[in-house]
């Protein structure tokens, strides 16, 4: 397989507050391959978004970067300089986050915040530049492109708005797009529309995409690969169609058992207990010992890494070949029957 | 349910039965949205007048659930807070066991069915009180009339109600920052069921939520259900958790109901062409390779709807007729009620829905 | 693959209800107060802690001034004229007292007056503060929640109040009461006017700030919820909405007295405020300043320096207090 775009190796991110240093990422690791969306699905405080800020180098202090690095194609972005990271930034990987009207400066009009951001990233005349951005505005599939590039920010629609930060993500054909739940403040017919553009540009023009998201649908819909996180950690990693139709972990087992379904009548869905630890009180070994219903004596003391299952990887002790005297009955098929 | 049952009789016990717990009769509720006097006067602008919701009529027997559901501005909301009592109607009324309590303008002439009307909303971090104990918030539907006065009594019924909820007795002593989001839901739930109600409406209730947490409330608010006979009405924009609470569906589009029936009905054969559109956008879960067709444009703006059919711009099937008279609700074949001219002139065919998957899991 | 726990999720794991549980668990205020990130942010701050010592040193000084008081600066028969104009930190050349801060012409310790005038400082800063948080907090929060027509009075009246500068609107209410008044009350309801005067040109700042918020808590659905439960209105405002609006009002209330001691000053040395008998620090300093060019400039330096620390400390103390409750800036 040919080097990835994007790789990330032992990330933990870090939070110092007066109570203690807050983990909030925690050695997670994973590549993105050119033209590949990969999928990062998890509840809200699991790390997730974090992940994604910190690899466009918009982490917010306190929240620093406490190990691990980032390699995008094999160059280390994570030490870079403010400065030089801005340039990274938006040339090489674009960003689209959940409310597209704080991506976009009210005060402008739509045709000169793309003008001004392509000028940044490559060296087009002013008119250029503009026939690029009416270029891009028709590309993300606004209407009359060359007579809305001249309208303010509020004279569009959320979906519209939505676009237009994609077309900006777009301006400096950069390699890679980090879209934070890109469609959740959307309504569920605009969020098929901005996803198929999305899935549109990945094929159309090799970009790789890392969707982050609470939503297993836009993730089913759209990734290729899907990363559940769960308390900072990547609990599993995998082909989107393994990970949905054989789920390893028993998070992601819990995880899709309780999305109830059209055409499933079910008196009740299947629920897992409690609720996710907040980061000052993750327990010691797999931080999903309280709530799984397969737990065992190793998961409290032990935190599980990665483990490879072919094309797939769950952390997870049920799967641990070297835990040899116990594991032939633990395989998940014993378990479930 | 091994906590101390709460004493009250039950659906099955109760008289007037055949009659619906509440019915909703060409309600409409109208917004001044209009500039502040002196700028229309100035700047010769006319009176604006959002028509949130215009001529929704429905019923819900009472122990079963009744969903809204549709687009943000579809004016479902605006349906939770009039039924309870929040905005008053500008047109139609609202009927709780046959009494017309939209006609009930004052607080106290209200006060009586209070207690019976209650609402979960949508929002676990702006509707507790920052400010007070839990005790306190889910004590209050109990102490607010002085109905109840003996501390002894109230702290062991707030304590029965937060075991209910699934919560311990001790969080009552906390604050609300102290929980989750899926526990501030719950002890939303115990404030809501305080006053023993028979009616909830459910303002978007786990919309804010995770998943794996939304399963946990979805899974309370039907043993609930089941327990003490509640009546839900249910607003939401999530098709499947519509699908997997409800008794009967309404779909509403531009603050009228477009299409309305019992479930099944509704989900596998979808009539209007707008519920096609909304079933068509519900994720593959299943991974079954279908290409979703998404639907071209956006919800226009409620302030200047269009004129006819409120769909037409969006609808594949708009004709002359559509873009100048507004369909009526008529009974479809199979059963359900549609306001479309296609599906009346039958230009429309049926359209059976495959909803039942193969199992989803392994 | 059905693995899940789908037992019922009620009641199950607390069969039996202890009624005094819902109160226990929870910690005590002093608990949450100690550990609250104000607190934290207050043990940080160095300057905050000196500011936070000089006012209550400060306070000390205005309750406990006639018994810490070395003389009795207000008590005709135990001045002694022989005692006038004695230096700072010298013995009277006729009687041998000792004075720290020196006297004036009257043979008044200026240390003894600098406790008593703080006092009638801080007594009017505080009652006038008082009165116009409760005024400005109760219209601001009707205007907020009632709205419509009863906003736009409350609100017209504070815009055009607040087009006269404070310390014009006290000096008006002066006059009138001036006029109102007998003379021979004047003097002894001299500092109720004053309070008065102060309170009432204050309130505009707390009925804008809390409308704002009131206007934002209103629309937050634990209002709707209390709506449902059928409170009337007044009890939603003030036990629902009011401890969420106040935040923002201790600020303006401490910012706002150091703004009074200072505006009572003002006024005190116009000659329009308490009467010589009863000094406070303004009065002080407005008698001293007539002998400032003959050489005694201790009698109005020190209440200068009294007032300016006074003022100062509890303006940090405000500054710091801002700082504490606005979340973006912890």
């Amino acid at each position: 397989m040919a080097d990835p775009l994007l790789s990330v190796r032992n990330l933990r991110i870090e939070f110092p507050t007066r109570r203690g240093t807050l983990v909030a990422v925690d050695d997670i690791s994973f590549d993105i391959h050119q033209g590949e969306v990969l999928g990062v699905v998890g509840e809200s405080g699991a790390g997730k978004s974090l992940t994604g800020t910190s690899i466009i180098g918009l982490l917010e202090p306190p929240g620093r970067i406490a190990g691990g690095e980032i390699r995008l194609e094999g160059e280390r972005i994570d030490t870079l300089s403010y400065e030089k990271m801005r340039r990274i930034r938006g040339k090489k990987i674009g960003a689209i986050f959940q409310d597209p009207l704080t991506s976009l400066n009210p005060l402008y009009t739509v045709g000169r915040q793309l003008v001004e951001t392509i000028q940044t990233h490559t060296d087009m005349t002013p008119t250029k530049a503009r026939e690029r951005a009416v270029e891009l505005l028709h590309e993300v599939g606004i209407p009359a492109a060359d007579r809305r590039i001249d309208s303010y920010p509020h004279q569009f629609s959320g979906g519209m708005r939505q676009r237009v930060v994609i077309a900006l993500a777009l301006c400096a054909n950069p390699k890679l797009i980090i879209a934070d739940e890109p469609t959740t403040a959307l309504d569920v017919s605009i969020q098929a529309q901005i996803l198929a553009l999305i899935k549109k540009l990945c094929r159309e023009h090799g970009t790789a995409v890392m969707l982050v998201t609470h939503d297993m649908g836009v993730i089913a819909e759209t990734a290729h690969r899907v990363a559940v996180m769960y308390a900072g950690r990547i609990a599993e990693l995998g082909p989107v169609r393994d990970v949905i139709k054989h789920p390893k972990h028993p998070y992601t087992v819990g995880l899709m058992g309780s999305i109830p379904s059209i055409g499933h009548d079910l008196e009740r869905l299947a629920q897992i207990q409690g609720s996710m630890p907040r980061l000052t009180d993750i327990p010691p070994g797999c931080a999903y010992n309280p709530r799984c219903p397969k737990v065992f004596d190793r998961c409290f003391v032990d935190r599980p890494d990665p483990i490879d299952l072919g094309d797939h990887l769950a952390a997870c002790w049920l799967y641990d070949r070297a835990d040899a005297g116990l594991g032939s009955e633990r395989t998940p098929e014993a378990m479930t029957a | 349910m091994t906590a101390q049952p709460i004493a009250r009789p039950t659906a099955a016990t109760r008289p007037d039965t055949d009659r619906p717990l509440v019915q909703v009769d060409g309600l409409a509720r109208y917004f001044d949205v209009s500039k502040p006097f002196l700028n229309r006067l100035f700047e010769g602008d006319k009176r604006q007048i959002l028509k949130a919701v215009d001529g929704v009529s429905f019923e819900i027997p009472r122990g079963q659930t009744f969903s809204l559901v549709g687009e943000s501005g579809c004016g479902k909301s605006t349906i939770a807070r009039t039924v309870v009592g929040l905005y008053p109607p500008s047109r139609g009324k609202v009927m709780f066991e046959g009494a017309e309590i939209s006609a009930l303008t004052t607080r106290r002439a209200m006060l009586p069915y209070r207690n019976r009307i209650q609402m979960i909303f949508q929002d676990p971090y702006a509707s507790l009180n920052p400010r007070w104990r839990v005790r306190d918030i889910i004590a209050e539907p109990l102490t607010a009339h002085h109905n109840v006065t003996d501390t002894g009594a109230i702290d062991r019924r707030v304590g029965e109600l937060l075991s209910l909820v699934n919560l311990s007795p001790k969080d009552g002593a906390k604050f609300p920052h102290e929980f989750s989001g899926g526990q501030r839901q719950r002890i939303s739930i115990a404030r809501a069921l305080a006053s023993q109600p028979d009616f909830l409406v459910c303002d978007e209730p786990t919309s804010a939520l995770d998943v794996s947490v939304q399963a946990q409330i979805l899974n309370l608010m039907k043993d609930l259900q089941t327990q003490f006979g509640l009546t839900y009405l249910f607003i939401s924009h999530n098709l499947q958790v519509v699908y997997h609470v409800s008794d009967r569906v309404g779909v509403m589009y531009l603050g009228r109901l477009v299409e309305w029936s019992d479930k099944k009905t509704l989900f596998t054969h979808p009539r209007h062409p707008y519920t096609r559109m909304l079933l068509d956008t519900i994720p593959d879960l299943d991974m079954t390779g279908r290409e979703r067709q998404p639907v071209a444009g956006e919800v226009p703006n409620p302030i200047n709807p269009p004129s006819g059919c409120p769909f037409h711009p969006r609808c594949p099937h708009a004709e002359d007729r559509c873009r100048a008279e507004l369909p009526t609700a008529k009974p479809s074949p199979e059963g359900s009620m549609v306001a479309c001219h296609a599906v009346e002139e039958g230009r429309l065919p049926a359209e059976p829905r495959q909803v039942a998957p193969a199992v989803a899991t392994a | 693959m059905t693995v899940q726990d789908t037992a019922p999720d009620i009641g199950d794991s607390h069969p039996t209800v202890d009624p005094s549980a819902v109160r226990q668990g929870g910690r005590s205020w002093w608990q949450r107060a100690l550990d609250s990130d104000i607190f934290y942010s207050y043990r940080r701050s160095p300057i905050t802690i000196i500011a936070s010592i000089v006012t209550l040193a400060f306070f000390v000084g205005a309750v406990f001034a006639p018994w810490i008081a070395p003389y009795d600066p207000f008590n005709p028969a135990s001045l002694n004229l022989m005692d006038g104009l004695v230096p700072p930190m010298s013995e009277s050349m006729f009687t041998g007292n000792y004075f720290f801060l020196g006297t004036d012409q009257q043979g008044r310790d200026i240390f003894s007056a600098i406790l008593f005038g703080s006092r009638i400082s801080l007594l009017v800063a505080f009652s006038a503060v008082l009165l116009s948080m409760v005024l400005g907090v109760t219209l601001g929060l009707v205007a907020g929640y009632v709205g419509g027509w009863v906003d736009s009075l409350i609100m017209r009246i504070a815009d055009i109040q607040l087009s006269f500068p404070g310390i014009l609107v006290a000096l008006l209410i002066f006059g009138v009461a001036r006029a109102v008044l007998p003379r021979d009350m004047q003097d002894d309801m001299a500092i109720y006017v004053l309070i008065l005067a102060i309170g009432l040109s204050f309130w505009v700042q707390y009925a804008r700030t809390v409308r704002g918020s009131t206007m934002v808590e209103k629309s937050k659905e634990y209002v709707q919820a209390a709506r449902l439960i059928g409170l009337p209105t007044w009890v939603i405002m003030f036990r629902h909405v009011l401890p969420n609006v106040m935040g923002p009002v201790l600020v303006i209330a401490t910012i706002s007295l150091a703004l009074a001691i200072i505006s009572e000053a003002t006024l005190s040395f116009l000659g329009v405020g308490v009467p010589p008998t009863q000094p406070s620090l303004g009065t002080l300093i407005r008698i001293g300043n007539d002998f400032l060019f003959s050489g005694e400039w201790w009698m109005t330096l020190f209440p200068g320096i009294a007032l300016v620390m006074l003022a100062l400390s509890v303006n940090l103390l405000g500054d710091w207090l801002r700082d504490a409750l606005n979340p973006k800036l912890r």
